[in-house]
């Protein structure tokens, strides 16, 4: 197990060495940072003097290798349009980001679930049919559209809920904000959680149908029937727990997919999240904010999928024991 | 008329399908008496495994029982609803299918798998349930069985996992157990152990056993009485003795003819000709017509039913004595 981890470990160091020199060259080549920062008629001299204290001469192996402790050290440099640290910039909105991404999550799966279950379990009951039909929609529909459909009817029609901003927040200790403590708050979250979760609800949905399907049909569904086992134990302890092995992998890479992809809800919505500060700093080619953003994103996806490796490993002993007897 | 264990009485199993409806088992009546080892055989898609399926009651739809009766101790159970014939299953007829490798559930532990069956059909608790798994593991052959019983079925070698099959399907002592071909996918080294295992145990529990299987010697061998099938339906059943060493049907004759006699080795095995008919042009009259090397014009015409012939029953015209007479 160990031995596994530090593995997996050493793996998601190496992509993260990836990703980091893919912000570092967006840095250098994609506009002179010291134009951003200086004005016009600024004097060459006065240009060199800063490139040399900014250390932008040194060879490019070592400005690599700086930007990588730096951004070990979560140190991103300052803002071009904001003049502030990038940091702090990402940091104030990254609670908002998160707290929209796990509560959809959270409504996508607790949804899809059940769904998936029910599904699989009674395909040809019309009422699965329509949840599949109905479940194409979420799919095919781009979320920005049916971000603007919850607007129009839940906000301009009905008036029930708000239409955008992330309501009252609540400043815990350690600085999170979170907006979960208030009733606007909360009130505010369901339409942008809703429009991000759909996509994820409906493909966990109809991938645990379709796991489903496969692991019914599978001999040892067949044999734990025989064995007169009740149909709550087959469908849920045998069947459900064999599906969900390649679902978790699934899912932990689309909760990654839900943190990526709040950047569109979070400008339909004008969410104050990571997402909507990244499409300000892409207008402004605010270099140092985008290629934070893009090491932060990364550094998730990494975190959920080693988390998912692991969870891999406690659900199936298969990976778990080193294999002896069988043979196959 | 002594009181059979089982009783199956002209089943009929049918699956609609686009082009109508196809009768795969078609008049199927036999018994198991209590601790009787009845031996079915037949060329594939003759209808074993159906007729078994039928009997444990999982047919797996659209193939459904359409005309008969199964009846156990009695009782009539191809009308049962699903949850109570779930509680015949396992706990009065238990089952055992072909593939071991894939028939336990790679997500718990072999013991874990043996006390949710235990404690289905019976009020033990948690721990008297994991001795009584020990127990069983023990019976069927297991090594070390208080260290194999947390291990997970990956564990364990095609053998030793057909083993625990066994120890599954005979855990709260059925009175049946149906073998669907249980050795067919083992090696052939092992199918022999496992045979005299299934054997040994159902003859000291008392258990009856319908054992499917492609292998005349081992129905010489462990069933007191054999079915032939043919085409879905019953071609003779009898004692093992008549049907292997006299058999009747020119079906079983040719079926026999294909055991390889030991000595002759260099002879080639003979196979009867020609194949069995799909289920959707069976010929008129008697099934196996097309094949059978003893038909006459009667055989073209009716369909035989079976008739008895010293003790064993024989559907061919060929033994219908009346009718000879004309
Ligand atoms: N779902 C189905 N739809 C239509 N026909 C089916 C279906 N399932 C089985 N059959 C037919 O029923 C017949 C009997 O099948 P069965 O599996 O009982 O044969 P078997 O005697 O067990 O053969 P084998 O020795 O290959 O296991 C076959 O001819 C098959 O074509
Ligand atoms: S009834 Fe006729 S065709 Fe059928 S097995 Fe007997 S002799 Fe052959
Ligand atoms: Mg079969």
């Amino acid at each position: 197990m160990v031995a596994f981890i530090l593995r997996r470990l050493a793996q998601s160091i190496l992509v993260m060495l990836v990703v980091g020199l893919v912000a570092f060259f967006m840095f250098q080549f994609l506009g002179d940072p010291v134009n951003q920062m200086v004005g016009v008629d600024t004097p060459i001299a006065e240009r060199e003097a800063l490139r040399e204290r900014l250390g932008l001469n040194d060879p490019l192996i070592i400005r690599f290798g700086k930007f990588v402790v730096n951004a070990a050290q979560l140190e991103f440099g300052l803002s071009y349009q904001h003049k502030s640290p990038v940091t702090d910039l990402l940091l104030e909105r990254l609670p908002a980001t998160i707290e929209l991404s796990m509560v959809s999550a959270v409504i996508a799966f607790a949804l899809a679930l059940p769904a998936g279950v029910y599904t699989g379990l009674y395909r040809n009951r019309w009422s699965s049919k329509a949840m599949l039909t109905l479940s194409l929609v979420g799919i095919s529909v781009p979320t920005f559209l049916i971000g603007i459909l919850f607007i129009y009817l839940f906000a301009v029609v009905l008036g029930w809920l708000p239409s955008f901003g992330r309501g009252d927040v609540v400043t815990l200790p350690g600085g999170w904000t979170t907006g979960l403590l208030t009733t606007s708050g909360l009130k505010a979250i369901i339409l942008p959680a809703l429009t991000l979760g759909l996509f994820t609800l409906t493909l966990i949905m109809r991938l645990i149908r379709a796991e489903m399907l496969e692991v019914l049909r599978t001999d040892y569904i067949k044999f734990a029937r025989a064995r007169g086992l009740t149909n709550r134990a087959v469908n849920f302890g045998h069947a459900l727990k064999n599906t969900l092995v390649p679902v978790i992998t699934v899912t932990g890479l689309l909760l990654g997919n839900l943190i990526a992809f709040a950047i569109i809800t979070e400008s339909v919505f004008q969410w104050p999240g990571m997402g909507r500060l990244f499409l300000q700093s892409i207008q402004e080619v605010d270099l140092p904010v985008m290629s934070a953003y893009l090491v932060m994103i990364s550094f998730l996806f990494v975190v959920l999928n080693l988390v998912v490796d692991i969870l891999y490993y406690v659900v199936d002993p298969r990976l778990r024991v080193e294999g002896h007897g069988g043979g196959h | 008329m002594s009181k059979h264990l089982l009783e199956v009485k002209n089943l009929r199993i049918e699956f609609p399908t686009r082009k109508g409806l196809l009768t795969a088992i078609d008049d199927v009546s036999f018994h198991i008496d209590e601790g009787e080892v009845l031996g079915v055989v037949g060329e594939s898609g003759a209808g074993k495994s159906l007729t078994g399926a039928a009997i444990i009651g999982l047919l797996e739809p659209p193939g459904r029982v359409a005309g008969g009766e199964i009846v156990m101790n009695g009782r009539r159970i191809d009308n049962l609803g699903y949850e109570e014939m779930r509680k015949i299953r396992g706990r009065e007829i238990g089952a055992i299918f072909q593939d071991p490798l894939t028939s336990l559930n790679p997500l718990y532990t072999v013991g874990r798998q043996l006390t949710e069956t235990i404690m289905t059909h019976t009020d033990m608790t948690p721990t008297k349930a994991r001795e009584r798994a020990v127990e069983l593991l023990t019976e069927v052959g297991i090594p070390a069985p208080e260290k194999r019983v947390d291990q997970y079925p990956h564990q364990f070698s095609g053998g030793m996992r057909q083993r625990v099959v066994i120890a599954l399907a005979l855990c709260v002592n059925p009175k049946l157990v149906v073998a669907d071909e249980p050795t067919t996918a083992l090696d052939v080294s092992i199918q022999a152990q496992i045979i005299a295992l299934l054997k040994k145990l159902c003859r000291d529990h008392g258990t009856a056993v319908m054992l499917v299987t492609h292998d005349m010697g081992v129905i010489a061998e462990t069933a007191d009485r054999v079915a032939v099938m043919y085409a879905g339906r019953i071609a003779e059943i009898g004692p093992v003795r008549q049907v292997v060493k006299q058999a009747k049907h020119p079906y079983t004759e040719g079926l026999m003819g294909s055991i390889p006699v030991i000595g002759h080795t260099d002879e080639k095995l003979r196979q009867i000709e020609g194949s069995m008919p799909r289920l959707t042009n069976i010929p008129t009259g008697c099934a196996f017509n097309p094949r059978c090397p003893k038909a006459f014009d009667r055989c073209f015409k009716e369909r035989p039913d079976p008739i008895d012939v010293d003790g064993t029953e024989v559907a061919c015209w060929l033994y219908d004595k009346e009718a000879a007479h004309v």
